[in-house]
């Protein structure tokens, strides 16, 4: 029995369990890297183009680290939801990235490109068929990993929603999934902020189609996805947040322009920029995000 | 009287000259005034008010609008398709509009770039041109584009020096003056033929290099320190496929992705699956070596960048990465190429002396054992 290797980076964090329950329902026996840590991360450094981004060099750490311990990387070309819907570029490259770094990996992969509805269900079909699955086994797996998918985006929706009442100041932590769940990254951050006695709350939990309808209240011309439906739960909850705190990897390429609108159109909350490296150090990340909510905390008392 | 309106639009590369042609026939009342060339201040202040990590095109058209600003504009227009280049507009506007400018952004993005939206989009701005009029202006400006590219390829083939840029030079004067299809075609075929004339065969087959890259960086001088022009200077026949034709008529993906004979298997975005299958090909056609040459962070070059690696390894093929930046230096920039320069024409050198070799071996390797005893 083949065992398929998930790298815990990029699209994991956000179709993490879709994936997880699919490949449990089909009885495909799977391995997901363990979490990102400085171990993985000089592995992915070792193995992509130094000006690549920082997600890049995790998901490529991810993949070396699996890449014994399995016989297939599984490795998906996420290009576009919708007509208007995109991922980064990066997404469209990940498997020609991954096969020609690591040459004797094998791929299995799904790709959404179309755009159109059921896009989805027919890649994950086509999927099933590559595993040599039945089709209707095929479908019903996915219909479960969906279902289960949609049970914890919306569980993460109503924790949201609870910390927004909070009495403690209440900080959105403006970011990409993959920025926003990977623990070494968010994860530290939003660490902080609850140290220093603030409720992180993340814009990925909120509901992705109001927020990308949500989106244009900003911006009426950005097409990528992920940061469409940031955008969106940005604009929902800047009323109710007392700080906004926009993540970003160095050198994220969308992040880069949709964060600067963000930053020149959204004034009516304390807005911060906090920018990730791989030589990134825990006191400077401190120092920063202490006189932030210091800040915030001083506004509180006057206001 | 209401003031005429004046429009400024960024650079790249020459392609001013057929969008001042095309300008100038859309809107025959207002005044059309492209951006004053880039220079380093240029660079400068559109790196002052831009995000940090943007590629580097954004950089300098901030510069181009500003100075066209300053220069009196009133109108701007940018486009926008592509990976970030189409959303480039939405924030420049923004970013303009904050430092306290006064003017009308023309953005023709993805949702602007129907052909029933830019009409419409160009006659509220005043043009006078039903939609066949307008059509026939666009007309000309495609077919300047080509007649332009077709010189300029033939140029870079032939290394630039025996006053062919001259003879190019002479040319887009003459087009700035061009009114039709026909007239370009025959302007263009006259130029053509001078150039034959003038260039002489070579008395070596000179080093070949491709350049294949993203857009921008490829296209325009400045931003990529005049690479080409270094490269015509050492004697060097440059292929380079990109240009605005080949973005406006260029292969689609699906017979692109054949070509990149599994060095990709899937888009990569933007230009960089025509950089593998344009290297490809380089390594077919026995070329010297290839530059890849992009912007920091661009990413769906970076996303070539690992097929490429392999592509150089498998067909033996020197390729030289360069991402250019503002803070990149001439002089560093210059002795890498010119150790990549000086390293395939060795390698040349060599593969010469080899084949000699294998021709009249016995005599050759008399002598080479008379000298190492």
């Amino acid at each position: 029995m083949t065992t398929i290797g998930i790298p815990r980076a990029l699209g994991y964090h956000r179709y993490g369990t879709l994936w997880e329950t699919f490949f449990d329902e089909l009885d495909i026996p799977f391995l997901v890297s363990p979490e990102t840590n400085q171990a993985i991360q000089s592995q992915g450094v070792r193995h992509t183009v130094d000006e690549s981004c920082l997600p890049l060099k995790l998901y490529m750490g991810h993949a070396a680290h699996l890449l014994d311990k399995c016989d297939a990387l599984f490795v998906p070309r996420l290009e576009r939801l919708g007509p208007r819907d995109e991922f980064c570029v990066r997404f469209w490259g990940l498997p020609d990235t991954v096969s020609a770094t690591f040459q004797k990996a094998q791929l299995l992969t799904y790709e959404l490109n179309s755009g159109l509805p059921g896009t989805h269900e027919r890649a994950f079909l086509k999927l099933g068929r590559t595993l040599g699955k039945h089709p209707i086994t095929t479908a019903r797996a996915y219909a479960r990993a969906q279902a289960r998918q949609r049970e914890v985006d919306f569980h993460r929706f109503s924790y949201a929603r609870a910390e927004l009442q909070a009495t403690a100041p209440r900080i959105l932590l403006a970011a990409n999934p993959y920025i926003t769940y990977d623990p070494y990254l968010g994860g530290t951050v939003a660490r902080l902020i609850a140290h220093l006695g603030g409720v992180p709350i993340f814009t990925d939990a909120w509901n992705r189609t109001q927020c990308r309808a949500q989106a244009r209240e900003i911006s009426t011309d950005l097409y990528w996805t992920l940061n469409r439906e940031m955008m969106g739960a940005v604009h929902q909850a800047r009323s109710q947040v007392d700080g906004i705190l926009l993540l970003t990897a160095f050198p994220c390429g969308s992040d880069c322009l949709a964060n600067e609108l963000i930053l020149r159109r959204v004034n009516d909350v304390p807005v911060i920029q906090i920018l990730l490296d791989e030589h990134q150090s825990h006191e400077g990340l401190t120092t920063r995000i202490e006189s932030f909510m210091d800040m915030l905390e001083g506004r509180r008392r006057i206001g | 009287m209401k003031q005429p309106r004046v429009i400024s639009f960024p650079h790249m590369a020459d392609y001013a000259v057929p969008l001042e042609l095309l300008f100038g026939r859309l809107f025959p009342h207002a005044e059309i005034r492209p951006a004053p060339p880039i220079t380093k201040e240029t660079a400068v202040l559109g790196a002052r008010h831009s995000p940090d990590f943007i590629c580097e095109p954004f950089k300098y058209n901030m510069g181009n609008f500003i100075e066209g600003l300053e220069a009196g504009a009133d109108t701007l227009f940018q486009t926008g398709t592509g990976c970030r280049y189409g959303y480039y507009g939405e924030l420049q506007e923004q970013i303009l509009t904050d430092l306290g400018y006064d003017f009308q952004f023309i953005c023709l993005n993805r949702d602007g770039v129907r052909p029933r939206q830019v009409y419409n989009t160009l006659r509220t701005l005043g043009s006078p041109l039903t939609l066949p009029r307008m059509a026939g202006a666009f007309a000309v400006a495609v077919e300047s584009i080509r007649a332009k590219d077709k010189l300029a390829d033939y140029v870079r083939r032939h290394g630039g020096g025996n006053g062919l840029e001259d003879i190019y030079n002479k040319f887009l004067q003459a087009l700035l003056i061009a009114d039709s299809v026909p007239k370009i075609f025959t302007l263009m075929r006259a130029h053509l033929k001078q150039m034959q004339d003038t260039s002489q065969t070579q008395p070596a087959p000179p080093l070949r290099v491709g350049i294949v890259g993203d857009l921008y960086t490829v296209m325009e001088p400045f931003s990529n320190y005049d690479l080409e022009r270094k490269l015509a200077k050492r004697g060097v026949s440059i292929s380079r496929r990109m240009s605005v034709t080949f973005l406006l008529f260029g292969p689609p993906n699906r017979r692109t992705l054949r070509q990149a004979e599994g060095y990709l298997r899937y888009p990569v975005g933007a230009n960089g699956l025509d950089s593998v299958a344009q290297s490809v090909s380089y390594a077919k056609q026995g070329f010297d070596g290839v530059i890849h040459a992009k912007a920091f962070g661009c990413t769906p070059e970076l996303n070539a960048v690992p097929a490429l690696m392999n592509l150089s390894r498998d067909c033996d093929m020197p390729i030289l990465h360069l991402s250019f930046d503002t803070h990149l230096s001439p002089a560093g920039f210059e002795t890498r190429l010119e150790a990549f320069l000086d390293m395939i024409e060795m390698r040349r050198q060599q593969r010469h002396a080899d084949t000699c070799k294998s021709r009249d071996g016995h005599r050759f390797h008399l002598h080479q054992r008379r000298g190492t005893r």
